[in-house]
């Protein structure tokens, strides 16, 4: 028995790794499990203080009436049994079904409880019908018509913002290398040009490669009418893209190659690069297992900023480009005063914000080694 | 005073610090001169004005300076009044009730296209009997053009192409063009030199009077050129300045130290107030900022105040929270504190005197350079149609011209004027906040 510890620790080294293994993937689920509870109640209070701030007038109230009063004008409308009525009986029975409908979803109750349901309704997305808005496919339901636009506005984030954040950190990388060159210094002037949102450049673009050359187009998703060809259509797709897209790499990229390139710059003169440096590996490998690899998390980190702050960005982009995702949807909804559209829209981004925040956690606990280990 | 010296010594040292406290010089400039000129109900007046007010101008003008780039240079805009002495006016009596007004204004005009129109606007005093007049046009050719006979009301407005009569004996139309050109010839072109408008009035009273004022709308318009509405797009751009500084610098200056304030107080308390303020900015990170801005312009009020309001209370749980929150942390320990902790000093005379006043250094760029991020988000509110109803801002223009297609049409002075006074104060404040960033961060100077 006295020796069993003995044994173990001279031959066998894979049981105490895979316990290791298991306790890390333990620790792991523990962690996400953690941050998705925490990250549902930080949606529930987002989503409660979205409708609070909505319903102050009494709009969420409005747009549960207005359902009320459609479906059953259209359920009594149209059901024959009640085609032999005259208008007027018919009136009075639509406003007593109403009456007891509003009763029975409770839109007599105080508003602590009603703010409760609304809550429920907003998180299962439940976000009622439009006033006057309408999907391509004619439905009034207001999830389908942010749903239907979602695809669009997640084209547009996904590539500029992965061509973004790629593109800056290896550009960075190279810099840091050769910092102090005219690029380098080139990239540091121009780095104040990230203080204008992309809508602002996407104006001087449409300007110059639209209105002036005319060589793309002034924007929306394809031509009209769509290519039939499959292939062709995302090629027309892909250059109504680059407008946009182009105008969001260039509001943020410089700023963000500048704070890489000093960020890399600071870890590169830590000392265990420096003892790297003097063992003579090659700069590849330096800056793949010496740089990259401690910083990861924080890179991670920006990321998940970065992504959240293009979120916001996206809606006045969209507009300008008349690209047909969630940021032109509002601002068409605030046009036709559409108040179902614009909370539920809020409840979308909030949504979606939230997940791009839990999402890079999830990377992060892979990658950062505290968490992993449980330190 | 001797540090702000030595910081101002360093700044020096960097261009563009330099090129960016004369931008801020010079929009600050532009923002008093407009505010001294132009006071605020005024602005308001002249912004929400229709046709009443802006009737002298063009619609769709571009600025008077585009003449200097093209080969063909356009007519621009302008007007006389009699009323003002800016038209000849000669009275003379002929009897006890009968006197004559005679009413001259000669130009040069040299351009290579005829006006848009032309009007006058007549404006008279009498009892019972309407004074009378007529309405000569003379060209530098020599062509003596009768272009009406008319009596004429308190207020009348004669407009050359609309008038029926007119385009008859012209035999066309193109009324500025048969008064502008030289029909006859192969090529119609401008007769180019001095014409003259003359105004022979009869008035049949005893202080009876005639005033008229000559409006000839040309391509061009003033500095800044005009938009839809005929409004003077130098008001917005002049006006916008003090509004697009003030929202910045409040919303900045404001974020910055609220923010600090809380993770000061925060870390100093620690326990639950921290716990709390920290689940807040978690919470705050989810929340959609610009859709949440967008439902309290829809619902309830677009003023930029309330705006400006919101846009503070929501910035304030920012991610800076944390960086300020680690820092505190560390000065919370140190000696300074203890010693002012072990004289007595009260938890609120250590925040505010001990903790804070060491954090304002590493403030100062944060503040400069979160300034543009406000003016643009009053822009970016602005374009969405959210803009204050009231006011004159350089988004609005924007967002006026983006409604009217002006990018499609080619109006690209409507756009471009207030994009590049947005541009300047953005580059102004970023580039000073960078500079101000290295001579307080030493970290960042060596890289």
């Amino acid at each position: 028995m006295s020796t069993e510890p003995l044994t173990a620790s001279a031959d066998s080294s894979p049981v105490p790794k895979k316990s290791l293994a298991d306790s890390a993937f333990a620790r792991l689920s523990k962690y996400m499990g953690l941050r998705l509870l925490t990250m549902a109640v930080t949606i529930a209070i987002g989503v409660y203080l979205t409708i609070l701030i909505a319903n102050m007038g009494g709009y969420v109230d409005t747009i549960m009436r207005n359902d009320i009063r459609d479906t059953t004008t259209q359920a009594i409308l149209a059901n024959p049994q009640y085609r032999n009525l005259k208008s007027e009986e018919k009136q009075k029975l639509i406003q007593s079904k109403i009456a007891s409908e509003e009763k029975r979803l409770g839109l007599d109750q105080p508003f602590a409880i009603r703010s409760v349901k609304y809550l429920i309704n907003g998180l299962t997305l439940n976000l009622g019908r439009a006033l006057h808005m309408s999907s391509d496919h004619g439905s009034k339901e207001v999830r389908l018509i942010l749903l239907e636009r979602l695809p669009a506005t997640l084209l547009l984030t996904g590539s500029s913002e992965l061509i973004l954040f790629f593109g800056s950190v290896f550009i960075a990388l190279g810099l840091s290398r050769k910092y102090g060159s005219w690029l380098d210094k080139l990239t540091i002037a121009l780095s104040p040009t990230s203080a204008a949102p992309s809508w602002f450049y996407g104006i001087f673009l449409i300007l110059i490669f639209a209105a002036v050359f005319k060589v793309l187009p002034f924007g929306g998703l394809v031509d009209s009418p769509p290519p039939t060809n499959k292939f062709d259509y995302a090629l027309n797709v892909l250059k109504h893209l680059i407008l946009p897209a182009v105008s969001v790499i260039i509001s943020s990229i410089f700023l963000s190659i500048y704070s890489w390139r000093t960020f890399f710059l600071i870890f590169s003169s830590e000392d265990y690069v420096e003892v790297a440096k003097a063992k003579g590996l090659p700069p590849r490998d330096i800056e793949s297992r010496y740089i990259l690899r401690p910083t990861l998390p924080n890179i991670i980190t920006n990321f998940a900023l970065l992504a959240i702050t293009l979120w916001t960005g996206f809606t006045i982009t969209e507009t300008v480009f008349v690209w047909p995702g969630l940021g032109i949807t509002i601002y068409r909804a605030i046009g036709a005063y559409d108040t179902p559209v614009i909370v539920g829209s809020t409840i979308i981004y909030a949504y979606l914000l939230a997940l791009t925040v839990f999402l890079l956690d999830f990377v992060y606990a892979l990658v950062d080694p505290r968490v992993k280990v449980g330190a | 005073m001797n540090s702000i010296k030595n910081t101002f010594r360093d700044l020096l040292h960097y261009p563009s610090a330099v090129l960016g406290m004369t931008f801020i010089l010079l929009l600050l400039g532009i923002a008093a001169y407009a505010l001294a000129t132009i006071p605020y109900s005024e602005a308001v007046r002249l912004w929400r004005g229709g046709e009443d007010v802006w009737y002298q101008n063009p619609r769709y003008a571009a600025p008077e300076w585009y003449n200097a780039f093209t080969k063909i240079k356009r007519p621009i805009s302008f007007r006389a009044n009699s009323a003002d002495g800016g038209m000849e006016k000669i009275v003379t009596p002929a009897s006890e009730d009968i006197s004559s007004v005679e009413i001259k204004y000669a130009f040069d005009y040299d351009y290579d296209t005829p006006p848009q129109e032309m009007m006058l606007y007549f404006t008279t005093t009498y009892n019972q009997k309407l004074p009378f007049e007529s309405i000569i046009w003379h060209t530098p050719d020599g062509r003596d053009i009768k272009i009406a006979n008319t009596a004429v009301d308190r207020k009348t407005t004669y407009r050359f192409s609309q008038d029926p009569k007119l385009q008859k004996t012209l035999k066309t139309e193109q009324v500025m063009n048969a008064l502008f050109m030289d029909m006859k010839a192969e090529k119609p072109t401008i007769i180019k030199g001095r014409y003259e408008i003359e105004l022979v009035g009869m008035t049949f009273e005893s202080g009876s009077d005639i005033n008229a004022e000559f409006v000839l709308h040309g391509d061009l318009f003033g500095v800044a050129g005009t938009d839809k509405y005929r409004r003077d797009l130098l008001l917005p751009l002049l006006y916008g300045t003090p509004i697009a500084l003030a929202f910045g610098l409040i919303a900045a200056l404001g974020t910055a130290f609220l923010t600090m304030i809380i993770a000061a107080v925060g870390t100093w308390y620690g326990g639950w107030i921290d716990e709390l303020i920290q689940r807040i900015t978690e919470i705050n990170l989810v929340l959609p900022f610009l859709a949440i801005l967008i439902m309290i312009g829809t619902f309830y009020s677009r003023s930029i105040w309330l705006m400006l309001g919101v846009t503070i209370l929501l910035s304030i749980f920012g991610g800076s929270i944390k960086s300020y929150r680690s820092i505190f942390l560390q000065s919370k320990e140190a000696s300074y504190v203890e010693a002012a902790r072990a004289y007595g000093a009260s938890s609120w005379r250590i925040i505010f005197y001990y903790l804070i006043p060491r954090m304002i250094p590493l403030l100062i760029p944060t503040l400069v350079s979160s300034v543009p991020g406000f003016v643009f988000l009053e822009a970016s509110l602005a374009v969405l149609g959210l803009g204050d109803p009231l006011l004159p801002t350089w988004g609005k223009v924007i967002n006026d011209a983006f409604a009217d297609g002006a990018l499609y049409q080619g109006r690209y002075y409507w756009i471009l004027e207030p994009a590049a006074l947005l541009m300047f104060t953005g580059l102004g404040f970023a580039m000073l906040g960078f500079a101000l960033d290295r001579v307080f961060n030493p970290r960042l100077r060596d890289v």
